[in-house]
């Protein structure tokens, strides 16, 4: 309960600062027409990073990945930052739950 | 119009789930209709406003808004659940004789109605936002409209269906067991909701993963499957979860079953006195 009340207050916190953090530092993705460009992106491994998947079709898509235990939908027209890592080096596919057969992808963490 | 229906039944699904459950487990429970319906409709309300604000939720918090406000949905509705569980074990063999006598209500004590109405809001609202999102985004691109709200239509009916057979089920069960047998279920559903609830806090950097590689079973029973699905809402079954959601998981059993039987101590206490 303590860790869940220490939770919330830092979530408080960081809300008043999050507008200057939206800012593209780290990786961009983008959704064109139901598909992520690039679809294959690099990524360091072992540490963690900001990705930056900006949704330019007006339709929602939802970004997924089991590999990467990551899920999170993105309205048209917006973007989200979806933080990942540490990862070990190897290929983590993701899909757009929405249009998974042309919303494909990859990360590459070397 | 495939691909909406299945999207559709998926979230539909969750939801109906949980409604059906708390149906049976407030069976005898006095205007629990009203309470029920009442939840279901604040939860849809809810559910459109969050969709038409879901940019702004998801810009706090440097950009986790989203994940924080899924895990405080959920978190709540354990909270809810234990609740119930708790008042349960205290009132659960008088509901048992009064839902027998199908004429009278309880009247004693405070009954859960409210509690299990929030239960059921915050699910109808949780998964109906991602539903409005989806739809009104797809309609305003306007693709095939009719087959998409074809699909939509499909995927609902389908959800209210599996929720209604789960509710017929649990009516089979005798009144003697039917509130253990329910018990047991929320106790399952709510350990699998904080374990969601973890996900997205570790999701959002909030908690460490604790392990990304404990276990897999993807390939033997893909939560994205009908029955893959609706183990994942009954017992919280993830095919490849994440350290911290096992750990929230068995936290959650374990407090809310050791909750349960202090109650049952303090009860035997004062028969006893």
């Amino acid at each position: 309960m303590l860790r869940f009340i220490q939770i919330l207050l830092s979530g408080l916190a960081t809300l008043f600062v999050s507008q200057s953090l939206m800012a593209a530092d780290g990786y961009t993705l983008h959704i064109k027409d139901h598909q992520f460009i690039p679809s294959e992106l690099s990524v360091p491994a072992n540490t963690k990073f900001k990705l930056n998947v900006f949704n330019d079709d007006a339709t929602p898509e939802e970004f997924e990945s089991e590999k990467l235990h990551r899920e999170k939908v993105i309205k048209g027209k917006s973007q989200a930052i979806i933080l990942i890592g540490p990862l070990k080096p190897g290929v983590y596919s993701f899909v757009g739950e929405f249009h998974e057969e042309s919303a494909r992808g990859q990360l590459i963490a070397k | 119009m495939f691909g909406a229906a299945i999207i559709v039944f998926r979230e539909v699904l969750e939801a109906a789930l949980i409604v059906s459950l708390v149906l049976a487990a407030t069976r005898g429970i006095a205007k629990r209709g009203y309470w029920i319906s009442a939840g279901v409709l604040g939860g849809l309300i809810v559910a459109g406003l969050v969709a038409l604000i879901a940019d702004v939720i998801s810009a706090f918090a440097a950009g986790m808004g989203l994940e924080l406000f899924n895990a405080l949905v959920l978190f709540a509705a354990v909270l809810m659940l234990s609740w119930h569980l708790i008042w349960m074990q205290k009132h659960g063999a008088e509901m048992a004789r009064q839902v027998k006598n199908v004429s009278h209500s309880i009247a004693e004590g405070e009954t859960p109605k409210h509690v299990m109405a929030i239960v059921v809001g915050l699910a109808v609202m949780r998964e109906g936002a991602e539903v409005v999102l989806f739809m009104n985004g797809m309609l305003a691109a306007g693709s095939q409209s009719m087959a998409m709200l074809s699909g939509a239509a499909i995927g609902l009916l389908g959800g209210f269906l599996m929720g209604t057979a789960l509710y017929m089920g649990l009516l089979r069960i005798p009144t003697r067991y039917l509130f253990r047998v329910t018990g047991v279920m929320i106790l399952l559903l709510a350990a699998g909701l904080a374990a969601q609830g973890a996900f997205f806090l570790a999701q959002a950097d909030y908690l460490p993963a604790l392990g990304y590689d404990i276990w897999n079973t993807s390939s033997l029973l893909s939560e994205k499957s009908v029955f893959g699905s609706i183990l994942h809402i009954l017992i919280g079954y993830v095919a490849n979860p994440t350290g911290i959601q096992i750990l929230f998981y068995f936290a959650t059993l374990l407090i809310i079953w050791g909750m349960t039987r202090l109650v049952n101590r303090s009860k035997g206490n004062i028969v006893a006195s």
